[in-house]
């Protein structure tokens, strides 16, 4: 009291009531009769159905079984999820052999959040994903071959991308290097197609051969969702720029494109993957059921994430665009270096949301009987010794999807923060 | 008529495809390949469902790896590739597999339009109804009116509809594709019907009824309103595999027929009965005829069982779904698995 000065009152504590969880729980949840009555019917409500859920999961369950037949009349049937965990994340991969689907995923993960980490979006970003994708896929194979033919028009397609995108910017040495493979790769390409060079392809195979058909579970909806969207996001870009080109022909192209494949459910796609291009390829020739999915997930997405970078290219102010021309730029400066820069910043929150929705629809492929983690799950329903337990089996994918997608959704949320610091007051 | 158009588009489509197979071509690719492609269900208890394990296991799975032990000697030389109802027929006929074994119905109309063959019967069921007692119900001429629940695009929707009109009756249908999602409708109530396969439905009421209700509060009415014969299909074109598929599964038969069992067959191989003699290839002659190995049917019966082995390993009483032999026991027993003399 003695540092009071002489005409002024000490500051009294709030009364006990408006402070601390008492005040709290008074202010938010009791503050009127109506309000004190929804709290306490709700509370009583999530009670009686908490206690229901746990008194089935938790107090009656059965961790433990032989089989389904001694689950019967007690709670959730846990022994079934114990029983068939590694069938669900994995599928039909040999079982002996699980841990090379395990470490393709932990690849995969490994991909997925050093790519959600911002100090990585630089040139770094692609070797991770060349690396790790080769890792993923080897792992997955156990043996990969890779034909000289392919090597040499990925040389072609690399060097002349280099070529068009650094056309007027990069430095003489830089551009005699494009300029090199390229010429590499169409030379080495011609020769090859007139014979002078003989087929060679490049082996590498620690371990034994796994088809796609044996793939299942977990392995299967990342590669399908990761690369469904890896790939679909460069064809995208170039769908949202061509959607805004001034050449009719291109417009024309792009928007029928992108109209026909938001025109049809993604289901009816893979139906056309599976069931009608078989029948248009000549007698003896099949493309791998699996590939054709991941075709048709590519397209799909495609057509989606043009849509998107259409609305970021939309969103920049117009001049932008007039003083790139200013600037006495070129149609590639302009579209690389002020552009799509700022346009993709825009658009990385709904590209993730498409991401976490496109990460669920792998499940449909279950309709061309690819067995994804969904179908996986559905299919240790079918063995009978374990029959009449969906929903034990269905929670669980339920929770395993909840924490891909849950993460998944905090960290667009956390980027948007991020990336929107500029602009927030 | 979308799907009969359809139908007849695949048709066509095939006739084109398969008019330039050869004889013998789709066998020596699998011999090439040193395995057989084998198309499945995707996923239907005792028939074809994968294991905790990742393994396939079922009825239709040991016609594939029956198959695989006569050409190969070895029954796990065998790939599977799940296939639903519509895409079985197209994959089929591209060329993706080899033989279908796939819970497939014989008719005119897949015999002949799609360009395909069928080789043996494996098992003989027909369709029915499932119904919850309470309904009190006695026949399915009582069901005018009713909700049914059905798989839509195979054989089954259409004898439906067949029989409700041949006998002036209405339905009302709740078309759904997993199997999983109709037994749930039927249970929840959102149907009073469920109509399927007898086998099927004998197998979802033993398995599937969720508790508190039980297997008896639950009947099969006694009509059996369709013939569903069920086989392993081929393409048209090499008939020397549509030969050995057949008499794989006649060869299943016979063994059953002589007493041949998994078991037994090592002391069988010592038996003076000329049959017996004949079938396990102690007296050459039938395993060239067809192309493969003498000892042929040792390996399947060694490897894979007789049918009557298999039947009961997988749907029958050595099995949960405890679906009863019927019609699909042997002809000496009564039944109606019938096979040609190996001779």
């Amino acid at each position: 009291m003695a540092d009071v000065l002489p005409g002024e009152r000490p500051q009294l504590a709030p009364p006990v009531d408006d402070t601390g969880p008492l005040g709290w729980v008074r202010k938010n949840l009791f503050s009127s009769w109506g309000n004190g009555i929804t709290t306490v019917v709700l509370i009583v409500a999530i009670g009686w159905i908490l206690s229901g859920f746990l008194h089935w999961a938790v107090f009656t369950a059965t961790f433990d079984a032989k089989s389904g037949a001694e689950c019967r009349g007690h709670g959730a049937c846990w022994a079934l999820i114990r029983e068939k965990y590694r069938y669900i994340f994995f599928g039909s991969f040999p079982y002996e052999q699980h841990w090379r689907p395990l470490f393709a995923v932990v690849a995969m993960l490994a991909m997925l959040i050093l790519s959600s980490d911002r100090r990585m979006w630089n040139k770094r970003l692609i070797a991770i994903w060349g690396v790790g994708s080769f890792v993923a896929f080897l792992l997955m194979f156990g043996q990969i071959h890779i034909s000289l033919g392919l090597i040499l028009f990925v040389a072609l397609a690399a060097g002349g991308l280099g070529m068009i995108l650094r056309g007027a910017i990069a430095t003489p040495g830089e551009l005699n290097g494009w300029r090199a493979l390229a010429a590499v790769g169409a030379l080495g390409l011609i020769g090859r197609i007139t014979g002078v060079i003989p087929t060679w392809s490049l082996a590498i195979a620690p371990l034994s051969y796994v088809e796609t058909g044996l793939w299942g579970g977990i392995p299967v909806t990342l590669i399908l969702a990761t690369y469904g969207l890896v790939f679909a996001f460069p064809f995208g870009i170039l769908l949202a720029l061509g959607r805004r080109s001034n050449l009719p022909l291109i417009k024309g192209l792009c928007v029928g494109f992108i109209e026909l494949i938001r025109g049809v459910p993604l289901i009816s796609l893979l139906i056309m993957a599976s069931v009608m291009l078989p029948l248009f390829l000549p007698s003896g020739m099949t493309i791998d059921k699996f590939l054709r999915a991941q075709v048709a997930v590519i397209l799909f997405a495609g057509a989606y994430i043009a849509e998107i970078i259409r609305g970021g290219l939309q969103s920049l102010p117009k001049g932008q665009f007039e003083a790139a021309d200013a600037m006495g730029l070129n149609y590639v400066q302009k579209t690389t270096l002020i552009i799509l820069p700022q346009a993709l910043r825009v658009v990385i929150p709904p590209l993730i949301n498409t991401f976490i929705g496109f990460f669920k629809d792998t499940s449909l492929v279950l309709i061309i009987g690819i067995f994804d983690f969904l179908n996986t799950a559905n299919q240790a329903l079918v063995d009978p010794n374990w029959a009449g337990f969906p929903g034990e089996v269905y929670l669980f994918a339920a929770f395993i999807y909840f924490c891909f997608c849950y993460s998944m959704s905090r960290y667009s949320k956390h980027l948007e923060i991020e990336l929107n610091k500029g602009t927030r007051r | 008529m979308k799907r009969r158009l359809f139908a007849a588009a695949i048709g066509a489509a095939a006739l084109v495809a398969s008019g330039s197979a050869l004889a013998g071509k789709d066998l020596d690719a699998i011999k090439a390949r040193g395995a057989v492609i084998c198309g499945v269900p995707t996923g239907i208890a005792g028939f074809a469902a994968a294991d905790s394990q990742g393994k396939w296991i079922g009825l239709d799975v040991d016609v594939c790896r029956a198959v695989s032990a006569a050409i190969f000697g070895d029954s796990e030389k065998v790939k599977y590739v799940p296939l639903t109802s519509q895409q079985r027929f197209t994959a089929l006929q591209s060329g993706e597999v080899d033989l279908l074994s796939n819970n497939t119905t014989v008719t005119l109309q897949r015999d002949t339009a799609l360009g395909l063959d069928f080789t043996a019967i494996t098992y003989y069921d027909g369709q029915g109804f499932m119904v919850p007692k309470k309904l009190g119900l006695k026949s399915a001429k009582e069901l005018n009116g009713a909700t049914v629940c059905v798989a839509p695009g195979t054989t089954t929707e259409l004898n439906l509809a067949d029989y409700f009109r041949a006998n002036k009756m209405t339905f009302k249908p709740v078309v759904i594709e997993k199997v999983d999602e109709i037994r749930a409708a039927f249970y929840s109530g959102r149907c009073d019907v469920y109509t399927t396969d007898v086998s099927s439905l004998a197998a979802t009421r033993v398995a599937n009824t969720p508790a508190p209700l039980t297997p008896d509060d639950f009947m099969i009415l006694p009509e059996i309103i369709s013939k569903e014969p069920l086989g392993p299909m081929v393409r048209h074109g090499d008939n020397q595999l549509t030969d050995i598929i057949r008499w794989t599964q006649y060869a299943m038969l016979e063994a059953e027929e002589y007493g041949i069992t998994s078991k037994n067959v090592d002391e069988m191989l010592k038996s003076e009965n000329p049959t017996i003699k004949r079938i396990l290839g102690v007296t050459p002659g039938m395993g060239k005829a067809l192309g493969v190995d003498e000892k042929w049917v040792y390996t399947i019966v060694k490897q894979v069982g007789n049918y009557g082995e298999s039947f009961d390993r997988h749907v029958g009483s050595g099995s949960l779904l405890k679906i009863d032999r019927g019609v699909n026991k042997l002809w000496t027993q009564g039944g109606l698995q019938y096979a040609p003399p190996i001779r």
